[in-house]
């Protein structure tokens, strides 16, 4: 029996520190260093004419004011395009300060270097900055008509454009299948920007060490491999003299896997200019105008289908706001128009999407990253088909269910890892049975009828979904047994909140057989492990989690071997129990994992009692091998990377009872269930805090979080006064059961769990509130007002 | 043409601290840039997430909106005075790790000091009343769940110590 942590409801290891304030946030560090600011556009689209600093300069404490002239190159020129795509045929993206133009209200023009922030902003504000204006480019399908342009070489305002078609089993196109279909209905639908909002900003604290020459960068974002590589080529420094560490990390959801930021590449430059540290740090106002937006869509569904509502065919066409740049790619509408389908098997698809240019913020993944639009346009439209047959919501979903004896499953559509979408496991209809239970749909009309009566408005509503998960291309581990005993584990990737001390830690504790106190993990820190890809699209326990697992394995291998020679047993007769190797059956014949440690590492010289074991005069060695076995390395580590062939895909299914007020339109969540499917789970507190999360934000996105741009493109909104997001009261207790369907795609069988919780709520509200109100719901998110309106409309 | 400093006193965590501040600097920035309490976070600096929230001469306020200058010779309390003098966690803190209450951890320090003033004021308070105690925190990770969890056990735990 060895130590079982796997799948247990371990407490976080993190805790401790974040609840008596000794977390290391990025702001926590460096208190001496000189601060940034930023002189950010006001307008969302206008011609530099003039930037006058004279007034900046009797601030006391000014250090430096740079705008785009005084750069270098390389770091003058523009942000790197991080995904390219063949369809993004005009790919933008910003340069690090303005360059003549700015294209969004929160543009970076000018940076200023002072003392203090204080003194940093005073500077800023004394910068004059004369703007010609231009005709700014607002809404989605404004935007698409083209009649004013956010870039003069991209006509259209179009960067991308992409259409997948998946033919029936019977060789008709989507067209087609929909003409000949029984019954046909067209629609429109609507999405509103939201975004991630993590409670910590951006942020980026830089030191220059002048003497070696080296940089060491702390910067609160979900990749710092990548941001690291990016900052060694911009600054063309050799990549071992960079060092990039995310901190602590104050919540990222998508929006700080963007890199590098403009003052991810100043203000490492500025420390290196100035031979002083340099720190910038986000405020609230920034990051809603400089950082990133999700989720504005404008969605045309056709869909054609049989008595059973059966989808015989579903056309999608697709306006997809991308905002002012596209550093990050098409990624978040080819995850809408690829995972749109769902747990469905249906006769033909297509989908076609144009991504467009606006004068506001870009647009780049926000946990969900494209989901919640494309399953809010194929649940809406399974909620359609069951009203326009008459039959139950469920019972249409399930007519259309992938069994599960037709995994694995292809979609037909390459995903956005530029692999096959297939399906490696799944239960939908089982899942369905669960949730049915969880939220007594079946009791449900009994409970209407009885609330009507009593001149209350209840509704029910259902929302499924499929999320691919851990996508490639890897992430590794390594692992290492010190002399005393402890196991310290590292992987390149990033935590924000996760966990990832805790499951990592369990993973290496069970794979190992050590207790769990032994173990300790780093993330995201490139002095300890710098290949990575990043912390995004619910990926970090499937990829380091297997990739640490595999690590473990390959030490494990090693300390067996070592400790067969100084048991003089066979290693196949060996077991690590709290962390003591041992003969199976005889506990005396034992060894400690230290001890092996020790022993892994011939040495010539003593640092303390433990070590003499290894010196040269230990009588240990073999006389008949040289001290290190060929093939062997000294130390008792490993490494090992995971690299899967696809992604894995979690699914879930989620219901909502909700209540509007007949009067006032207030809508209010009463119930919130989730029936969530994983794969194994590693630590289901864990998995269960990740979808609590999860569903808030989506009852942000369902309710009360929008975007507000006027027609000349500033943000109304963007502040925590006005942005609405769920406090303790807006969010309803959620109710979760776990289905587990292990994926054949990695060697612990775990599918991601991160971004699950947010992506069908906007679906389930819509179909909660059109079954409360027998009005037809398309556009999120809803709010009383909209309600009302929509009252209003179908009274009409 | 450098800013006027004034020197302040205050008793933070039990200790006499003393500061030279600008009339400008926020208490928030105070503590974490002139006393290097870092515990304490800045989420919005307009009042609205509460992530700076601390507790003066024991009530909870927003350290984001309060000029360090105003709070001259009065007592605060940070996270890092939650516990006891000998490390000992607070019936809230452990509360908070044991229901898995917090996620990246930025605005549990304001989540502690909101629940810590709480309970003290209404030691078995109802759902109602936990909901309605930390309704002045935002938190974008835990979805408020366990935070509630957390508050109603750290009431248990504080009647157990009682």
């Amino acid at each position: 029996m060895t130590t079982k942590l796997f799948g247990e409801r371990v407490q976080r290891r993190e805790d401790l520190r974040l609840i008596t304030g000794q977390g290391r946030y990025v702001d926590d560090l460096g208190n001496g260093a000189l601060a940034a600011a930023f002189v950010r556009s006001p307008h969302a689209h206008a011609r530099i004419r003039d930037i006058d600093v004279s007034a900046a300069l009797d601030v006391d404490g000014l250090v430096a004011i740079y705008t785009w002239e005084d750069l270098p190159e390389r770091v003058r020129d523009p942000l790197p395009l991080l995904i390219p795509h063949p369809a993004l045929t005009h790919g933008r993206t910003a340069y690090p300060l303005a360059r003549e133009i700015v294209r969004h209200v929160g543009e970076p023009v000018v940076m200023v270097v002072a003392r203090d922030r204080y003194l940093a902003e005073d500077a800023a504000a004394l910068i004059e900055v004369d703007y010609e204006f231009l005709k700014p480019v607002v809404g989605i399908e404004e935007a698409a008509q083209g009649a004013h342009l956010v870039h003069q070489d991209v006509p259209g305002n179009a960067g991308a454009h992409l259409v997948q078609e998946v033919p029936s089993p019977q060789g008709l196109g989507a067209g087609e299948a929909i003409d000949a279909a029984p019954h046909v209905l067209s629609f429109r639908l609507d999405f509103e920007r939201s975004a991630s909002m993590p409670l910590e900003g951006r942020g980026v604290y830089a030191r220059w060490d002048a003497d070696d020459r080296s940089l060491r960068v702390f910067s609160s974002t979900q990749t710092s491999t990548s941001v690291r590589m990016a900052i060694a080529s911009k600054l063309g420094l050799p990549l071992p003299s960079v060092e990039v560490i995310a901190p602590d990390v104050g919540g990222g959801f998508g929006v700080k896997i963007v890199h590098p930021w403009p003052e991810e590449v100043l203000v490492p430059w500025a420390a290196m200019l100035l031979g002083q540290e340099v720190k910038w740090i986000e405020d609230r106002r920034e990051h809603f105008i400089s950082s990133a937006h999700e989720r504005g869509q404008v969605q045309h569904v056709r869909v054609g289908f049989d008595d059973q509502g059966h989808v015989l065919g579903l056309d999608v066409t697709i306006l997809h706001d991308h905002g002012a740049y596209t550093p990050y790619g098409i990624i978040v509408p080819i995850i809408t128009a690829t995972q749109l389908l769902g747990p469905y098997r249906i006769g033909a698809y297509r989908v076609e999407f144009t991504s467009i240019y606006t004068n506001t913020v870009q647009v780049t993944p926000y946990r969900g990253a494209g989901r919640p639009q494309g399953v809010f346009c194929m649940e809406r439209t399974m909620d359609r088909i069951a009203a326009h047959l008459g039959l139950d919501r469920t019972e249409v979903r399930a007519a259309n269910f992938i069994q599960p004896d037709q995994f694995p499953y292809d979609q037909g559509l390459i995903f956005q890892d530029g692999r096959p979408l297939i399906y490696d496991s799944g239960d939908y209809p089982e899942s369905l049975r669960m949730i049915k239970e969880l939220i007594g749909w079946d009791g449900f009309a009994a409970l209407k009828a009885e609330a009507e009566a009593r001149g209350r408005r209840l509704g029910i509503g259902i929302g499924c979904y499929v999320e691919g998960t851990g996508v490639g291309p890897y992430e590794g581990g390594h692992v290492q047994v010190t002399s005393d005993g402890r196991v310290h584990v590292s992987t390149g990737l990033t935590s924000q909140g996760q966990g990832h001390e805790t499951v990592f830690a369990q993973i290496a504790a069970t794979e190992l057989g050590v207790p769990l106190d032994k173990v300790s993990v780093v993330t995201g820190d490139t002095r300890r492990f710098g290949y990575a890809v990043g912390t995004f699209a619910s990926r970090a326990a499937v990829m380091s989690g297997n990739a640490i697992a595999l690590a473990c394995r390959k030490v494990r291998d090693k300390a067996l071997r070592i400790a067969a020679d100084a048991l003089e047993a066979d290693p196949r007769d060996l077991e690590i129990e709290d962390g003591v190797v041992h003969v199976v059956g005889n506990p005396g014949a034992s060894i400690p994992l230290g001890t092996v440690a020790v022993l892994s590492n011939p040495l010539r010289y003593a640092f303390d009692e433990e070590t003499k074991r290894a010196t040269q005069f230990s009588g240990v060695a073999s006389m008949d091998r040289p001290p290190v076995d060929e093939g062997e390395e000294p130390g008792l580590e490993g490494r090992d990377y995971f690299s899967p062939v696809r992604s894995t895909f979690a699914s879930g299914m989620h219901a909502a009872i909700v209540e509007t007020d007949p009067d006032t339109a207030e809508i209010r969540i009463l119930r919130y269930a989730v029936v969530h499917d994983c794969g194994r789970l590693i630590n289901p507190m864990i998995v269960e805090g990740q979808i609590h999360g999860g569903v808030a934000q989506g009852v942000g996105g369902a309710l009360y979080e929008r975007m507000v741009y006027d027609g000349h493109g500033q943000l109304l909104n963007a502040s925590f006064m006005d942005f609405l997001m769920p406090y303790a009261t807006e969010v309803p207790y959620i109710e979760t059961a776990h289905l587990e369907t292990p994926s054949p795609l990695n060697p612990l069988g775990i599918k991601g769990a991160g971004e699950a919780g947010v992506i069908p709520v906007s679906a389930v509200i819509a179909s909660a509130i059109e079954d409360a109100e027998g009005i037809t719901i398309d556009r999120m998110p809803i709010s009383p007002s909209d309600l009302h309106e929509l009252r209003a409309l179908a009274a009409s | 043409m450098g800013e006027a400093l004034h020197e302040i006193t205050l008793t933070v965590n039990g200790v006499l601290r003393e500061a030279k501040v600008p009339g400008r600097r926020l208490l928030s920035d105070c503590l974490r840039r002139e006393l290097g309490l870092t515990g304490t976070h800045v989420g919005c600096e307009h009042g609205v997430c509460g992530c700076c929230t601390v507790l003066l001469d024991g009530a909870p306020v927003r350290s984001c909106l309060t000029f360090a200058v105003s709070v001259d010779g009065h007592e605060i309390t940070t996270v890092e005075g939650l516990s006891g003098p000998d490390g000992s966690l607070s019936p809230v803190q452990r509360a908070f790790s044991e229901c898995h209450a917090l996620q990246c951890g930025f605005c549990t320090p304001g989540f502690l000091c909101s629940a810590t003033a709480l309970l003290r004021d209404n030691p078995s308070p109802t759902d109602d009343e936990v909901v309605e105690g930390i309704s002045g925190n935002l938190g974008r990770c835990t979805g408020y769940q366990n935070i509630v969890k957390a508050v109603h056990r750290a009431a248990e735990l504080m009647g157990d110590e009682a």
